[in-house]
C-alpha cells in the first residue's frame, strides 16, 4: 500500500484524464489502415485467451504500427516480440543446483517438481527432493509417491513440523552427499497472505545462507487456467522471493495462458517451463514460437 | 483526497445536471466502464458483452431518479440485475437417504478440501452424520489426504480397495448404512472436460451412487476458459450447483458469474480458506459487489445527497472553471467530505477510484492542511497571493506544522491552479475535465 499526499494523488487524477484526452486522438490517426472489424476479432481473441485489457490494447496499438500486411502475421510478430527469445532453466557453474517451486494452491508445484526430478534423474543427475510443504495434509506423501516413482529420496518431516527446517535438512543433505541437484516443493499461498509469504522468504534466506549462490531458479507456479490475478501473483512472489521464471502447467487443457504476456511486460519473468498432463514426463521447455500457434489456432 | 474532492465534484455536478431518461448516449461511459471492470474480474468476454447488452437495453427509456446521474443509475441497475441473475442463496436437496453428493472439477480446484469442508458443514450447521468417500484413485496421496482431514474433525472416511472408483463408490453406499451415516460426500479426482477417458469415469462413477447433489469446484482465480469446462461438466454429470473456492484470495471472482450466467446452475457454497471450518454457503451480495468492483454507488449518492449543498456545488463549479479555487474553498470541500464519512471509505466506494488500488488517503495528512488552513486570516485564504514569507512563518506557527509544510501546501495550490487552468482550456472545446474514469 502506498500512502500518497493528498495533492499526489489529484495530480494523479489529472494526468490521467489528460493521457485520456491524448491517447483517444493518436489512436484515432493511426487506425486509418487496419480494418475495425479485423481489430475486434483480434480483440476478442486476446481478451478470452486472459491476455487482459491493458496488454490487449498496447498489442492491438503494436499491430496497428506493424508493416505486416496479414494482420495475423502482425500480430504473431508483436506477441513473439513480448515474449523475448526462449529461455531455458540453469544450472550453477559447479556444485549443487537449487530450485524452488512456489506459486498459489492447488497451481501443480508438486507435480512439477516430481517431474523435474525425473527429467534431471534421466540426464544422469544426483537429485534429492525437500518436502516443504508440511501444511497441507499428505503434502509430504504426494512427494514422497513421487519419489518412489521416479527413483530419488525425499526428504521430508512431520505434517506440521517448520518448512525451514526441512530445506535446511535437505540443502545440507544435498551438500554432504555432493548431490546435483535439489529440489524444494513449497506450500501453496496465496499472495495475499504476508505471514505465509514471510516465511517463504525465510525458506529462501536459508538456503542462501547454507549456500550462497543458490536457488539457481525460484521457479513460480502458475495454472494455465488462471485469470488477472496471476499479474499480481507474479508481482508479489516476485518481490518476496526473486522468482526467476514461471512454469505454466495443465497446459494439456483448453485454457490459453494469456495471462503469461502481462507477466513479461510489467515484470519481465519468462516462462520457462510448461506442464502438459498428469505423467512424469508432462513438462517440457517453453517454446514461444508454440506457445503463439497454439494461442492464435 | 484530491481526487477524491475531484470525483466528488464531478459526481455532484452531474447530480444537477442529471435529468429525464436513460440514453443510449448519456450511458454510454457506464456501459464502457461496466464492460472493463468485468473483464478484469475475468467475467467471460462473451458473457460481458452480452449481459451488458441486454442490461442497457433493458434500461434505456427508463426515467432517472432526480438527482441520481443516468450513469450512476445504470450502474444500480446493472448490480440489481447480477443479484436477480444469481437469485437467492440456495442450499442443498437432501433427500435420499443416505444422501448422496458428489464432487466433481479440474485438477487442484479445491475438490477435496471443500469434500471435507462440507461435511463438517453438514454435521455442525445440519446435524447430519456424513461419510466421506476417497475416491479419487489416480493423483498420488489423494487417498491419504482425505483421510487426514476427515480425522481432523472426527468425520469417517471410506476408500475399500483404494484402487478401483467404481468399486469404492458402490462399497461406500453399505459402508454409509451400517455406519448410520445420512449423507455421502464422494470426492473424485480432478479431471479436465476434453479428458474422454476420464469424463466417463466419472460418468460411471454417478451412475453408480445416483447423486442427489453433484457440486463442481471452481477457483475463483479462474480465467476466461473455465466456463467452458463448467458448462461440459454440467452437461456431462448434471452438475446442481458450484462451489467457488479460494475467495480469500484478492482474486475478484468473475468465474461465479459467467459460470451462473451459462448454465442457469446456482453457486451454492464459498470457500474461503485452507481451515475447514472456512466454508459458507454463497451470498450473491457479496460476490455481485466483487466481481463489479464498483463499490456502492448507490449509498455514494445518498451520501453526497446529504452532504453537498446544492447551490454551495452551483457556485463552486463557477469557481472552478475560471480557476478561481480559493483556500476557502479547499476547506469548504474538506468539510463537505468529512460530513460524509472518512475519506478512505469514501474514495473506497467512487468507482474509479478503485483501480488505484494501492492508494490510500492520508486521512493525517487532511488533518494538517486543514490545520494550516484555519491559521490563515480570512483574507489569506481567499487571496492566496498576499501570503508572503512573514504570513507563512505565522500560519506555520499558528497550526504547530513546520515552514516546510506550509510552503508545500502554498507549492501546491499554485500547481493545482495552473491544472484547472489548462483543463478549462480543454473544457472550452466542450468537454468537461472531471469526468468518471
Ligand atoms: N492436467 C494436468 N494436471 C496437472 C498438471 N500439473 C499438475 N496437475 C494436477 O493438478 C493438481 C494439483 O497439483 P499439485 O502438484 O498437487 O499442486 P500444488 O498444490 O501446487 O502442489 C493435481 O491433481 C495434479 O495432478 C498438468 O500439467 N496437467
Ligand atoms: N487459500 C485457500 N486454499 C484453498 C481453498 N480451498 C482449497 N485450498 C487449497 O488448494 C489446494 C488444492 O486443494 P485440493 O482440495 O487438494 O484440490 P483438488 O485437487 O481439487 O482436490 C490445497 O493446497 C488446499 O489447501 C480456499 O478456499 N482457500
Ligand atoms: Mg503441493
Ligand atoms: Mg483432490
Amino acid at each position: 500500500m502506498i500512502k500518497l499526499g493528498i495533492f499526489d494523488i489529484f495530480k494523479k487524477g489529472l494526468e490521467k484524464t489528460k493521457n485520456g484526452f491524448l491517447g483517444k486522438a493518436l489512436s484515432i490517426l493511426k487506425g486509418g489502415n487496419l480494418d475495425s472489424e479485423k481489430i475486434e476479432e483480434i480483440r476478442e481473441l486476446l481478451l478470452l485467451s486472459d491476455v487482459g485489457i491493458s496488454t490487449s490494447d498496447y498489442i492491438i496499438e503494436r499491430v496497428k504500427e506493424s508493416k505486416e500486411k496479414d494482420a495475423i502475421e502482425a500480430l504473431k510478430k508483436v506477441l513473439l516480440e513480448l515474449l523475448g527469445p526462449d529461455e531455458s532453466i540453469t544450472f550453477a557453474n559447479e556444485g549443487l543446483t537449487i530450485y524452488t517451486l512456489v506459486g498459489v494452491n492447488g497451481s501443480g508445484k508438486t507435480t512439477t517438481a516430481g517431474k523435474l526430478a525425473f527429467r534431471f534423474k534421466k540426464t544422469g543427475k544426483r537429485v534429492v527432493l525437500g518436502a516443504g510443504d508440511t501444511f497441507r495434509a499428505a503434502a509430504i506423501d504426494q512427494l514422497k509417491e513421487w519419489g518412489k516413482r521416479v527413483g530419488v529420496p525425499v526428504i521430508s518431516h512431520q505434517w506440521g513440523a517448520d518448512a525451514g527446517a526441512v530445506v535446511y535438512d535437505t540443502v545440507t543433505h544435498a551438500i554432504s552427499e555432493g548431490l546435483d541437484v535439489a529440489l524444494i516443493d513449497t506450500a501453496g499461498r496465496l499472495h495475499t497472505k504476508d505471514n505465509l509469504m514471510r516465511e517463504l522468504e525465510k525458506i529462501h534466506k536459508i538456503i542462501k545462507k547454507l549456500k550462497p549462490d543458490q536457488p539457481q531458479e525460484v521457479l513460480l507456479v502458475l495454472d494455465s487456467t488462471i485469470g488477472q490475478n496471476a499479474i499480481q501473483q507474479a508481482k508479489i512472489f516476485g518481490q518476496s522471493t526473486g522468482v526467476t521464471g514461471i512454469v505454466l502447467t495443465k497446459f494439456d487443457g483448453t485454457a490459453k495462458g494469456g495471462m503469461i504476456f502481462s507477466i513479461k511486460r510489467e515484470l519481465n519473468i519468462p516462462v520457462k517451463l510448461i506442464g502438459i498432463g498428469e505423467g512424469l514426463e508432462d513438462l517440457k521447455d517453453f517454446k514461444a514460437t508454440e506457445f503463439v500457434d497454439e494461442l492464435l489456432e | 483526497m484530491f481526487e477524491s474532492l475531484q470525483s466528488k465534484l464531478s459526481e455532484a455536478f452531474k447530480i444537477l445536471r442529471g435529468k429525464g431518461k436513460i440514453t443510449e448516449k448519456n450511458i454510454q461511459d457506464a456501459v464502457k466502464q461496466v464492460k472493463m471492470s468485468l473483464l478484469e474480474a475475468d467475467v467471460n468476454y462473451k458473457v460481458v458483452k452480452e449481459l451488458t447488452d441486454r442490461i442497457s437495453q433493458r434500461a434505456i427509456g427508463e426515467k432517472v431518479i432526480q438527482n441520481i446521474s443516468p450513469d450512476q443509475q445504470f450502474i444500480k441497475i446493472v448490480n440489481d440485475e447480477l443479484l436477480k441473475l444469481f437469485g437467492e442463496t440456495a442450499s442443498l436437496d437432501l433427500h435420499s437417504r443416505p444422501a448422496v453428493i458428489l464432487i466433481v472439477g479440474l485438477q487442484g480446484s479445491g475438490k477435496t478440501t471443500s469434500a471435507a469442508k462440507l461435511a463438517l458443514w453438514l454435521k455442525k450447521k445440519n446435524g447430519r452424520n456424513p461419510l466421506l468417500v476417497a475416491d479419487d484413485v489416480h493423483r498420488p496421496a489423494a487417498i491419504d489426504q482425505l483421510e487426514a482431514l476427515g480425522k481432523s474433525v472426527d468425520i469417517p472416511v471410506f476408500y475399500g480397495d483404494r484402487k478401483d472408483p467404481y468399486k469404492i463408490a458402490r462399497e461406500s453406499l453399505d459402508f454409509a448404512v451400517k455406519k448410520g451415516c445420512d449423507v455421502v460426500i464422494v470426492d473424485t479426482a480432478g479431471r479436465l472436460q476434453i479428458d474422454e477417458e476420464m469424463m466417463k469415469e466419472a460418468e460411471e462413477i454417478a451412475k453408480v451412487v445416483k447423486p442427489d447433489e453433484v457440486l463442481m469446484v471452481l477457483d475463483s482465480m479462474a480465467g476466461q476458459d473455465v466456463v467452458n469446462a463448467a458448462v461440459e461438466f454440467d452437461k456431462r454429470l448434471s452438475v446442481t450447483g458450484f462451489i467457488i473456492t479460494k475467495l480469500d484470495g484478492d482474486a475478484r471472482g468473475g468465474i461465479a458469474l459467467s459460470t451462473k450466467y451459462v448454465t442457469g446452475k446456482p453457486i451454492k457454497f464459498s470457500s474461503t480458506g485452507e481451515k475447514l471450518d472456512q466454508f459458507d454457503l454463497f451470498y450473491p451480495d457479496r460476490i455481485v459487489s466483487r466481481i463489479l468492483g464498483m463499490g456502492d454507488i448507490v449509498s455514494l449518492v445518498e451520501k453526497v445527497q446529504q452532504g453537498l449543498d446544492k447551490k454551495k456545488m452551483e457556485e463552486m463549479e463557477k469557481r472552478l472553471k475560471k480557476a478561481q479555487f480559493t483556500f476557502d474553498d479547499f476547506l469548504d470541500q474538506i468539510h463537505q467530505i468529512k460530513k460524509m464519512g472518512s475519506l478512505s471509505s469514501i474514495l473506497e466506494m467512487i468507482p474509479g477510484a478503485q483501480n488505484v488500488k494501492d492508494l490510500k488517503i492520508d486521512d493525517e495528512q487532511v488533518k494538517h492542511v486543514e490545520a494550516i488552513i484555519n491559521s490563515m486570516t480570512k483574507k489569506e485564504r481567499s487571496n492566496p497571493e498576499i501570503i508572503n514569507f512573514s504570513r507563512k512563518e505565522r500560519i506555520a506557527k499558528g497550526s504547530g506544522r513546520p515552514l516546510s509544510e506550509v510552503n508545500k501546501l502554498m507549492k501546491n495550490y499554485e500547481d493545482m491552479k495552473k491544472m484547472l487552468k489548462k483543463f478549462n482550456k480543454i473544457d472550452k472545446l466542450g468537454k468537461f475535465p472531471f469526468q468518471m474514469k
